[in-house]
């Protein structure tokens, strides 16, 4: 089948797609975006988070046909038309929250959506937001660093400390 | 279809960041904005013009000998375009880290469940799962060998290789032993000398690496009838030099560059989907790419021996250690991987950071029919230190003494004489870590308000009724480096050159980024030798000599190390055409700010009028000192490089009606010589622990008859961030003078000590014994 939708505000096509394709498939061996990644497979890592119609979801557990003329927005959408990274991508790299950086696309996503709906999370809103997010190199503490730095950035608070 | 760069070089970014983002410092990633932007190229996000999708089948039992292989119905799926057996392996169909025990594809039996039977080769990676499913495999299931009794009996219950076949240095189903006897060893006469004989039966689980990136990688058949293999692996020569003799090519044809590893933590030693790859490319001629399902990797790599443990321990009224004495037993599974060299560290490291005079070890690791096992991030030295650190609790108990004070009364030190004979030769401050682990501030009392920071979280299941509280203390060791006599050694190869009117450096190593961040490390020492801003990280690959693994917390000590005698050698020979050309006699000649500079004389002259259009190379190989072989029977011997060292202090909060635990706070204080970069240095501890807490109390690999049963992230659980406490670090810098700029290598140390700390501190809370990890809910409430 031909799946016809919107990725990071760039119309995109893909053919031949096979009922049992997911979105995360098409995305990254069908349209050319492979920053969403696939350590699961089964929605239980995170790592493949992306935007569908503004909500944050596993786009390996979203069927490729599910996404026809919808609107979706990955990793490669976080960074500005110029190049420059976004807040929480900036947040991520100075704060040493990025490792072997596998589940960071993922995280970021999930991050850019906590902050969208509330730019001031305690920790315990961090937590429990990111907790579908598996990591297994950083232990989350520069993870919990780097929110709390783009939180603050993003909310024009000064003071920003978090980092090293 | 886009297409994407399957060079590495996507990868590199030159680093531009100011002089002062040398050793010490704490400068960004060189590949973190790729990775923040999604762009960099990790080895499942590797695309080829015509590419195959491979797979392989996998046995479903332990244990058969197989009759008979169908792979018509599969060739005839439209799509396939190879299907192949072991018959179609080319060279010996069998490989090995250490011994090369291990058939690519199975050679008429399989010993482990997920043992790879068949590949298939597809245009799509659905049609080649489909094919193999067509695969017909007629097995004569033989029931497995799984337990120690089994495993010790060959004669009733069977062998996993039998006699003729076997390749490694002990017998039956032993694959290695490893004795140690120091002081008297243990005797009726040193029993006596003891007030008090603690002794416990220690059990520890199957862990998993559960690194995210799946295993993956590209083929691409060359010309010259060799191949091109674009991997994430921890170390591309040995990875070479286990596939040659296989796809029976001379190692030069088979050229290795890393492909974007998403971590490792030992699981990448061995090799997973290399040969298979490389077997389909070579058949069909065609680019063939392989990604593992998260279900396979679970049957693709090693995993961490599951151990079982005896210790007896004899002290002094005051506390004074009198002797150790020790069984531990691993399970290796069905091949050896680097069993023989995790027992060497079970036995050499098995009492501890502690001064014991009398000590008796033995460590052996069993063939048997369970999963593979081989490396994990500690390496043998994880699963001892839950039996020592249980025993010193044990111990201070039965002395009425405090755990911490104990320990520090027993605490090894710099100059003290292992077990082994070796005597420690660096810092060795066990004693003050557990002095500023303990003198930390413990966390605030538990808050019900948040049931979030309560033990079931989300799962709503207190709101603080039944919750008890406990405080856990542990500390650990564990050498740095390859061990017992191994040659180990890294290259790189260090390049000064005019780009664009500034000077720039050029480090080139086959080391294995992995995500601890070697390549942000090798850059500092690059600019700090150099007196450059600008470094360029060239892509890993095998043109250039091994970098040797990217495990034993070796690689900042080794790379780093061979950077570090490139970049000098390079500045050494820019100083010499500097006093050819110019005639200094200076003294005190130095690379600074892009310049040569002199303390005396001041600036004389900028790098890149010096270099001008004639760069200057130089490839440099480094050696740690030389370590010998444990003698087999009395474990004796200068086995290890490095020792490090680290202490935790575990906060937990238990359910104790329904056995939950959150861990409320985590301490760490390690001794790491010298901090090259602060930022990824804690990153390690903090990652270390988190895998800790994971073994203490939540994962895994549940195995039943040689069966995994939990082969998912649904049922194999790693930690979330919500599972996981704040990781407060408290860093040492004791320089180790026989290391680069005294570095001690930081990445294990925590693996080893944080479990114990956990477990403890749940023993406090609940005052269940607890001898088995991970600590489970019904282990706390029946």
């Amino acid at each position: 089948m031909r799946v016809v939708f919107t990725a990071n505000g760039r119309r995109v096509e893909a053919d031949d797609v096979w009922e049992g394709e997911s979105l995360l498939y098409v995305l990254r061996e069908r349209v050319g975006l492979p920053g969403s990644k696939n350590a699961c497979e089964q929605g239980e890592c995170g790592s493949c988070t992306v935007y569908l119609d503004g909500v944050p979801v596993c786009a390996c557990l979203v069927a490729a046909g599910q996404v026809q003329g919808r609107e979706v927005r990955t990793v490669e959408g976080l960074t500005g038309p110029d190049g420059a990274l976004g807040p929480v991508q900036q947040a991520f790299l100075e704060a040493g929250a990025v490792q072997c950086g596998f589940c960071t696309p993922g995280l970021l996503v999930q991050t850019d959506a906590l902050l969208a709906r509330d730019p001031r999370p305690s920790d315990g809103d961090i937590r429990e937001a990111l907790s579908g997010n598996l990591c297994r190199c950083t232990g989350y503490e520069k993870i919990m660093d780097a929110v709390r730095l783009a939180s603050a950035r993003i909310s024009g608070i000064s003071g920003e400390g978090g980092g090293a | 279809m886009t297409t994407r760069s399957i060079q590495g070089e996507k990868n590199l970014r030159k680093i531009d960041q100011a002089s002062e983002d040398g050793i010490g410092r704490s400068p960004l990633r060189p590949d973190g904005a790729l990775k923040v932007k999604g762009e960099f190229a990790y080895s499942s996000d590797l695309w080829h013009e015509d590419m195959l999708w491979g797979t392989a089948l996998r046995s479903p039992h332990p244990r058969a000998n197989i009759r008979s292989i169908d792979i018509s119905a599969a060739l005839a799926v439209p799509g396939v375009h190879a299907v192949l057996t072991h018959e179609d392996i080319p060279g010996s169909p069998y490989y090995g880290l250490e011994f090369a025990d291990q058939p690519a594809l199975a050679v008429g039996k399989v010993r482990h469940q997920g043992e790879p039977v068949a590949l298939v080769a597809a245009d799509h990676p659905e049609t080649a799962r489909r094919a193999a499913k067509r695969i017909a495999v007629e097995y004569e299931v033989l029931t497995p060998i799984t337990t120690e009794e089994q495993c010790l009996d060959p004669g009733r219950y069977g062998y996993v290789h039998e006699p003729h076949e076997y390749r490694a240095r002990a017998h039956g189903n032993l694959c290695h032993e490893q004795r140690l006897v120091a002081g008297l060893g243990v005797t009726d006469e040193v029993r006596a000398l003891a007030d008090v004989i603690v002794a416990g039966e220690y059990e520890v689980g199957m862990q998993d690496q559960a690194f995210l990136g799946p295993e993956s990688g590209l083929a691409v058949p060359a010309e010259d009838g060799g191949v091109d293999l674009y991997i994430a692996t921890q170390w591309l020569h040995v990875d070479r030099q286990q596939m040659a003799p296989v796809l029976a090519l001379p190692e030069e044809k088979i050229r290795l560059t890393l492909a974007g590893v998403g971590g490792a933590f030992g699981g990448r030693e061995d090799l997973s989907m290399q040969i298979h790859a490389c077997l389909l490319a070579l058949h069909t001629r065609r680019p063939v790419k392989i990604v593992y399902s998260r279900d396979e990797s679970f049957f693709g790599h090693v995993h961490r021996h599951p151990a079982r443990m005896r210790y007896e321990h004899g002290a002094t009224r005051d506390g004074k250690l009198v002797f150790a004495d020790c069984r531990i037993v691993l399970d290796g599974g069905a091949y050896a991987s680097t069993s023989a060299a995790v027992a060497g560290n079970a036995a050499s490291l098995g009492h501890g950071p502690y001064v014991v005079p009398n000590v008796r070890m033995q460590a052996i690791s069993l063939y048997s029919n369970n999963p593979p096992c081989g490396a994990m991030r500690g390496f043998g030295a994880v699963q001892a230190a839950f039996g020592y650190e249980s025993q010193m609790d044990r111990l201070a108990a039965a002395l009425g003494m405090d755990p911490v004070e104990l320990r520090q009364v027993n605490a090894l030190a710099q100059g003290d004489v292992m077990p082994t004979g070796q005597q420690v030769d660096s810092p060795a401050p066990v004693a003050e870590l557990l002095q500023r682990v303990k003198d930390r501030p413990l966390p605030p009392p538990l808050d019900p308000s948040d049931r979030r920071a309560l033990p079931g979280a989300l799962s709503n299941t207190s709101h603080g009724e039944g919750i008890v509280r406990g405080v856990g203390y542990s500390v650990g060791i564990k050498n740095v480096g390859f061990s017992e006599g191994f040659d180990d050694y890294s290259t790189a190869r260090v390049r000064l050159e005019v780009i664009g009117g500034a000077p720039v450096a050029m480090v080139h190593t086959a080391a294995a980024e992995v995500g601890q961040g070697g390549v942000t490390v090798h850059a500092q020492i690059a600019r700090t030798e150099l007196g450059v801003e600008r470094v360029a990280i060239h892509p890993a690959n095998t043109e250039i000599g091994s970098a040797g693994s990217t495990s034993a917390s070796r690689q900042t000590y080794m790379t780093g190390g061979a950077v570090k005698l490139a970049a000098e050698a390079v500045r050494e020979a820019l100083l010499e055409r500097g006093r050819r050309r110019h005639g200094w006699t200076h003294g005190d000649l130095a690379l600074a700010g892009g310049r040569v500079v002199s303390a005396s004389a001041g600036v004389l002259a900028p790098l890149a009028e010096l270099l001008g259009d004639e760069p200057i190379e130089r490839t440099r190989v480094h050696r740690h000192r030389p370590t010998v072989a444990l003698h087999p029977e009395t474990g004796q011997g200068f086995g290890h490089v490095q020792y490090s060292f680290c202490a935790n202090r575990a906060v937990v909060d238990v359910d104790v009606e329904l056995g939950l635990v959150k861990v409320v706070e985590l301490t760490a204080v390690q001794d790491v010589g010298r901090a090259l970069n602060p930022l990824a240095v804690v990153g390690q501890i903090q990652g270390a622990c988190t895998q800790a807490l994971g073994l203490a109390v939540m994962e895994e690999i549940v195995v039943t008859d040689g069966k995994v049963r939990n082969a998912s992230f649904t049922d194999y659980l790693i930690p979330t961030v919500l599972d996981t406490p704040p990781i407060p670090v408290e860093l040492l810098e004791l320089p180790d003078p026989h290391a680069p700029y005294g570095l001690r290598g930081v990445g294990e140390a925590p693996t080893v000590s944080a479990t114990p700390s956990i477990v403890a501190a749940i023993r406090q809370a609940t005052g269940k014994a607890l001898n088995r990890i991970p600590v489970r809910p019904e282990h706390l409430t029946l």
